[in-house]
């Protein structure tokens, strides 16, 4: 017979990794809707450069920031298509987890703890980030949209600004019992406006005052500016470019904390 | 024989068994249960699911929870899970408390809730590979252990099968061989059958009869009596988030029914007067709408009585009592309702 001891020092040893075996399960699963995932990582960069860099770029022969329109858009495509995965994987995967499939209950009935599963699911998601940030990163080099040197910096951004929208909403998710429309009121009023009024396309500048606030508290703003720093040099105060990175730090910090806190709470209850 | 040289003979069969079977006197010697439940309580806001039940299980048990639904066994089985935080009392899974030392008690537990949470993403031999990983299993472990079990499960053919087509009682014995990849020292079915034809409750009864044999302890919860009295070694019966009654299910019947139930039916709107007119038939009645129920030692003897006092039934049936009898006894109200 096992001593309690002793099966108390064969959970921990067994569970050290347990936030990666979580991550191996989801990386597993996505080999169902790999096609999708890469068919869409190269597709959305070339459809947008194609439309924003060789159309509209044309309409703008002046460009932006004293850089050509390509150059000031293409930080803001990269991060508002990373942003707009991480907005949608913090909704309807979180709450299907508890909800539909159940299997975040299933991988609890294991030694895993809801911390591990937090930790191997954002694992997973900085992974599939990584690609898919890296294939379209790939995109703007070749279309000479962005340095290489600096611009890769771009990739560690934009997965830290999906973590600063994803961590809130999944913190929101994991709470809620049935999907009434929320989701779709949080992409209408949440997620939409924040793309449209971030500086993304143009910069927050030209957004009318009384709206402005809307880029202040997007992460996707801070996410964007700090990619034109390490793109072609934004000419900013040093304090603001450290806001911009604070700013996001501190969303996906306390989202995660939230969500953690969030998971814990559905799967003990 | 004199005292002391008895007693030097225990102790040289001690001795000997200590060499020869060191783990069979580790579990005569030193078993002590699996679980010992006391007062313990859960509640949700105002809602009291659990109120105050005290239990224990010993190693190597079958112990079922019988009641009907929302009785709490449910909740009952996931504290002894180690994933619901009971409100009060005290409990011990495997000597540890599942408020504490949750991971390390569910490390040796197998689980097979209520509802299927198998991973639709996944193929069967995948859903079973996946899950051993959490034991922190390494890879050539998991992929021998899920042969193993898909064998055990009778799902070999199905094992690169997606988990969707499968039906309600390949699904189950899924459930059932994801639970064992970790040689769990316990098994917890949570309404192991609901919701299956009686086919499949047969062949699942059948694999965990198997597990029984091996000296696997298992926990279930069940509405269903004759899953109980197939299943389970000693019974606690449950309402109301307390327990009712407790016992080996013949010893259930023999405490709280009688040996026969004889059921007659004279329709809905006459069995009410019906048994005013017989009701010093049997040693006890029962009347429910559809019918009534006669508890005696011999029931063909009273049903003759019956049909001599002129009241002819529609139909009549004699059986055995069953813990169908004993929580209608217990609760007043029937398990399925």
């Amino acid at each position: 017979m096992t001593s309690v001891a002793e099966i108390k020092a064969d959970a921990e040893n067994s569970r050290r990794w347990g936030w990666w075996y979580v991550a191996e399960l989801r990386l597993r699963e996505m080999r169902g809707y790999v096609s999708y995932v890469v068919t869409s990582s190269f597709g959305n960069p070339l459809m947008y450069l194609l439309a924003l860099g060789v159309g509209l770029a044309h309409l703008i022969p002046a460009g932006i920031d004293g850089v050509p329109f390509l150059v000031f858009v293409a930080p803001a495509l990269l991060m508002s298509t990373i942003l707009s995965i991480g907005a949608e994987e913090g909704m309807y995967p979180v709450l299907g987890g508890f909800k539909w499939h159940k299997i975040f209950f299933a991988i609890h009935a294991t030694p895993i703890t809801p911390g591990q599963i937090v930790g191997g699911f954002l694992v997973h998601l900085t992974i599939r980030f990584t690609f898919t940030a890296g294939v379209f990163f790939g995109f703007l080099v070749a279309f000479g949209a962005v340095p290489l040197a600096t611009g890769w910096l771009m990739i560690p951004i934009a997965i830290l600004g999906a973590f600063a929208i994803l961590t809130p909403l999944a913190s929101y998710s994991a709470g809620i019992d049935d999907d009434r429309g929320q989701f779709a009121l949080i992409q209408r009023f949440v997620v939409m406006p924040m793309f449209l009024f971030s500086g993304t396309f143009f910069p927050l500048s030209q957004v009318p005052d009384w709206l402005e606030w809307v880029g202040w508290v997007s992460p996707l703003w801070h996410a964007t500016q700090l990619g034109r720093t390490v793109s072609y040099g934004l000419n900013e105060p040093l304090w603001l470019t450290v806001t911009h990175g604070g700013v996001l730090a501190a969303y996906a910090i306390i989202g995660a904390y939230l969500m953690h806190r969030a998971f814990v709470k559905r799967l003990t209850r | 024989m004199s005292f002391s040289s008895r007693l030097r003979n225990v102790a040289m069969t001690i001795g000997f068994f200590a060499v020869e079977h060191p783990s069979l006197l580790d579990y005569v010697f030193v078993s002590e249960p699996v679980i010992r439940a006391k007062n313990i309580v859960k509640k949700y806001d105002e809602f009291v699911a659990v109120d105050g039940i005290s239990f224990e299980v010993q190693r190597g048990e079958s112990f079922g929870l019988l009641g009907p639904n929302g009785a709490g066994k449910s909740t009952t089985m996931k504290m002894i899970a180690a994933v619901s935080t009971r409100t009060s009392g005290s409990l011990e899974v495997l000597g540890m408390d599942p408020n504490t030392d949750g991971p390390a008690i569910r490390s040796q537990l197998g689980v097979v809730p209520q509802e299927d949470n198998l991973d639709q993403e996944l193929r069967v031999r995948e859903n079973l590979l996946t899950y051993g990983r959490f034991f922190g299993m390494s890879r050539a472990e998991v992929a021998t252990r899920a042969d193993e079990l898909l064998e055990f499960a009778q799902l070999t053919d199905r094992a690169n099968s997606k988990v969707e087509p499968l039906s309600g009682g390949m699904k189950r014995r899924l459930t059932i061989a994801r639970s064992l990849m970790n040689d769990p020292q316990m098994l917890l079915l949570d309404e192991p059958t609901t919701g299956l034809d009686p086919q499949a409750r047969h062949i699942l009864w059948d694999r965990l009869f198997r597990l029984k044999e091996r000296g696997t302890t298992l926990v279930l919860t069940t509405h269903y009596m004759d899953e109980a009295e197939q299943l389970s070694d000693r019974i606690v019966v449950v309402d109301k988030g307390a327990i009712m009654a407790e016992g080996s299910p013949a010893q259930l019947i023999r405490q709280y029914s009688s040996r026969e139930v004889l059921e007659v039916r004279y329709g809905s709107d006459k069995n009410a007067s019906v048994a005013k007119k017989i009701a010093d038939i049997g040693e006890r009645q029962e009347i429910l709408p559809d019918r009534i129920l006669i508890y005696s030692d011999n029931g063909e003897r009273d049903l003759a009585e019956i049909t001599k006092r002129g009241h002819h039934p529609t139909t009549s049936l004699v059986r055995r009592s069953s813990l169908e009898d004993v929580f209608l006894r217990l609760t007043g109200r029937s398990l399925v309702e």
